[in-house]
């Protein structure tokens, strides 16, 4: 098996339940893993939750990781899939202020350019919302912090995958 | 009857319900799990608690240790010979971070139980309260499942839940942690068992395909090598193990959970494997032909360097935990499911065989490690008594009846390598986590689980005094527990790595003794100190032939090394006999 470090994208899927995340994040923790990013939400099921966690290890560290994650009482799957395999995005905010709206025509051209989407503007800041693959919100991000940046956040990843996920037949079959 | 006013009004109101209080549901609720002991300190987030169990003891009886870590022992040790969910409760804060190395215990040892703890009053978590502290949290890698409970009404469907998860599958520990407002709230009270969680599935299905796979490749082995572990015990497969290792000629050994799982004596049984196991299934593991794991999960003490572990071989896997398979070892065939089941459905696919030639090899190395070791150690000629001649002497005296509960150490490998067992759960001892302190509270909770049972306590002079004060819980008890002290007036296992590995530079591990039969008798315990040979037997037939607890001290060699070891980080073939 592979000892490359590459990234994967780890879903799991889950009863809500307070503590869960710490009981998952500390799976991660115990081997010295950092988490790239993680996302929690409703998932396609009602009543399951589902983490998004993005990390960056070898093939054979992530299925070892999974077996873990699915022990836990309460995880009811977990997948793991390459970024090939996956539709992905993330999205991010700028705040940044008004008056270079007005002033550098070119920020109208960035924003344009890259299908960002203004969301408010007032008097002091407008902000800006961008959704797609990391490397177009960091280009957008170097763009413009020419110009100054007063705020930035970025989202973790959520991911759909290619192939179909057997959560739903699986769930089914658990009510029998 | 009044309607409950929490988050049951939307519910209805279940037939044959009582309105009860939480903490007297919490009681109930055991019993009805068929607790019958259950260990613990009192305090005042657990009080509501403590005082329904005062109401209730002609029906659980609750037995108070010195300290909560051993509380979780003694739960430990009463599940481990019974195959019960042992209980432990204490109350919060100090109450409940104390449980913490006992409950690493049963993690790692795979040990079912279940700890409840008090919790400050649910208006004040997360205020820094008196004696407040985020067991839950602390807890959580720890455990196999914890939860908190702040109404009271959750009570009955979360505690069956945590006796449900703590038993099902690959056993485990489990925290409920309840707070004190919960236990004095009302609820309309009904128990109904847990049968089932939709997210947990404890018990993997069996694969057709697997097993036959499995059996070709045992089937065709030339050199086949089992190593057991704990599984066999767990899954009350000992029955079924015994007959398809005799259908097909098996030479099996064990890891240090598994022993006693079959006879010491059963003619196919070839030793323990590991750091300090014997000699010939050591080395043949590099020489096998066909490696079939039951219910163990290759621990570094058991596979020393993995690059060099068993290589030549193909590996079978039986485990019922699938993030098992394929963790430290690659297998070639990984059978899921529960080794009762598995091993039953194995069997007729097995062909008959003998493998005699083989099985020589076992013997020959065997007589190689008995002229290197095993006869220096249970026959010396030397003055000093060894550890392993009283355990000689306790094999003797109890025929192999006897349960040994041992504390972590040099004593413990001896006892572990020369006790004789003929009867399944024997072998009560920490070996995952290795928790110094465990052998005596453990013993206390073993000997309550099976009063018919010789109950044999083995610790160090160092792991016996950091549970020493469960000498207290005897004496209050009269649990007829049986405590040896091999005294070497050392950390032994550290200071023979430091002699080894460290240049004998001793650091920190000689220890200045008190006198351990004085301490004993203050206790009012019977007691008995040895230092020659000569009274050794007769002191083990006076312990084991009382009826009331009996301290046994027995001053062994000080600095008496336990072979055979392979170094940490070493082939396992590669095994030093000196």
């Amino acid at each position: 098996m592979s000892k490359e470090l590459k990234i994967y994208t780890v879903s799991v899927y889950t009863e809500n339940n307070i503590g869960l995340l710490n009981r998952i994040s500390a799976i991660f923790q115990r081997r010295h893993i950092n988490i790239e990013s993680i996302n929690s939400s409703v998932s396609e099921i009602a009543g399951v939750s589902k983490f998004t966690i993005v990390v960056k290890v070898t093939e054979e560290q992530i299925k070892k990781i999974i077996g873990q994650i699915e022990k836990q009482v309460e995880v009811i799957k977990a997948y793991y899939h390459s970024d090939e395999e996956t539709i992905y995005q993330e999205s991010c905010l700028f705040k940044i202020k008004s008056d270079l709206l007005f002033e550098e025509r070119q920020i109208q051209n960035i924003i344009k350019e890259s299908n960002a989407r203004i969301v408010t503007v007032n008097k002091e800041f407008f902000v800006l919302e961008k959704s797609g693959r990391r490397q177009e919100i960091e280009l957008l991000y170097r763009e413009l912090s020419v110009f100054g940046i007063m705020q930035f956040t970025r989202s973790g990843r959520i991911a759909v995958t290619k192939d179909e996920m057997k959560i739903s037949t699986m769930l089914e079959a658990f009510q029998h | 009857m009044k309607q409950t006013q929490t988050i049951e009004e939307n519910k209805p109101v279940a037939e044959n319900t009582q309105r009860i209080s939480g903490s007297e549901a919490i009681v109930k609720c055991l019993i009805a799990e068929g607790v019958d002991v259950l260990y613990g300190y009192p305090g005042g987030a657990i009080m509501p608690v403590y005082d329904e169990l005062y109401k209730y003891q002609d029906k659980l009886h609750h037995v108070l240790t010195r300290h909560e870590q051993g509380a979780t022992h003694a739960a430990q040790g009463y599940a481990r010979i019974s195959g019960r969910v042992g209980v432990a409760i204490a109350t919060s804060g100090p109450g409940a971070t104390n449980l913490i190395t006992g409950i690493a215990d049963a993690q790692i040892d795979s040990t079912p139980m279940v700890c409840i703890t008090g919790q400050v009053a649910s208006h004040l978590l997360g205020s820094d309260a008196f004696q407040e502290t985020d067991i839950v949290g602390i807890s959580t890698p720890i455990t196999k499942w914890n939860h908190q409970i702040t109404k009271a009404s959750e009570i009955p469907e979360v505690i069956a839940k945590a006796f449900y998860i703590a038993k099902s599958g690959r056993p485990g520990p489990v925290l409920i942690d309840i707070t004190k407002d919960a236990q004095f709230e009302e609820l309309d009270f009904s128990y109904k068992k847990c049968e089932g969680i939709r997210s947990y599935k404890p018990i993997p299905k069996v694969d057709n395909e697997q097993l036959k796979a499995a059996a070709e490749l045992i089937n065709n082995a030339k050199k086949p090598l089992v190593v057991w572990g704990q599984g066999v015990i767990l899954g009350e497969a000992e029955e079924e193990f015994k007959a398809v290792i005799e259908k097909a000629g098996l030479p099996s050994a064990w890891t240090i959970l598994g022993a006693s799982a079959i006879p010491t004596s059963h003619p196919l049984n070839v030793g323990m494997v590991g750091m300090h196991g014997n000699y010939a299934p050591n080395v043949l593991t590099n020489e096998c032909d066909v490696l079939i794991a039951i219910g163990m999960r290759f621990d570094d003490r058991v596979t020393g360097n993995l690059a060099t572990y068993a290589k030549q071989a193909q590996v079978v896997h039986f485990e019922i935990d699938p993030a098992e398979v394929d963790k430290n070892v690659k297998t070639d065939v990984a059978v899921l499911g529960d080794a009762k089941e598995s091993l039953t459905e194995l069997l007729p696919l097995l062909d008959k065989n003998s493998h005699s030639e083989w099985h020589q090899k076992f013997k020959d190395l065997y007589q190689i490690e008995f002229e290197k070791v095993i006869k220096n150690d249970l026959h010396p000629t030397k003055e000093g008594l060894t550890m392993g001649e009283v355990l000689k002497e306790i094999n003797i005296q109890t025929k192999g009846e006897a349960a040994i509960v041992s504390d972590v150490g040099q004593h413990q490998m001896i006892a572990c390598r020369y006790a004789e067992f003929n009867q399944t759960k024997s072998n009560i001892t920490s070996g995952g986590l290795g928790t110094m302190g465990f052998g005596l509270p453990a013993a206390i909770g073993a000997k309550m689980a099976a009063p018919e049972r010789e109950v044999i306590s083995i610790c160090g002079d160092g792991g016996y005094q950091m549970t020493i004060q469960e000498l207290g819980t005897i004496f209050q008890t009269k649990a007829a527990v049986k405590v040896v002290v091999l005294n070497n007036d050392f950390l032994g296992m550290v200071r023979q790595w430091q002699q080894l590995f460290f240049d004998k530079r001793y650091a920190s591990t000689e220890l200045v003794n008190p006198d351990f039969v004085t301490i004993a008798k203050g206790y009012f315990l019977n007691a008995k100190r040895v230092t020659k040979r000569e009274e050794l037997a007769e002191a083990v037939k006076e312990m084991i032939e009382s009826k009331e607890p009996y301290f046994l001290e027995v001053c062994v060699e000080k600095e008496d090394n336990v072979f055979p070891m392979i170094p940490t980080g070493a082939t396992v073939s590669d095994i030093r006999l000196e």
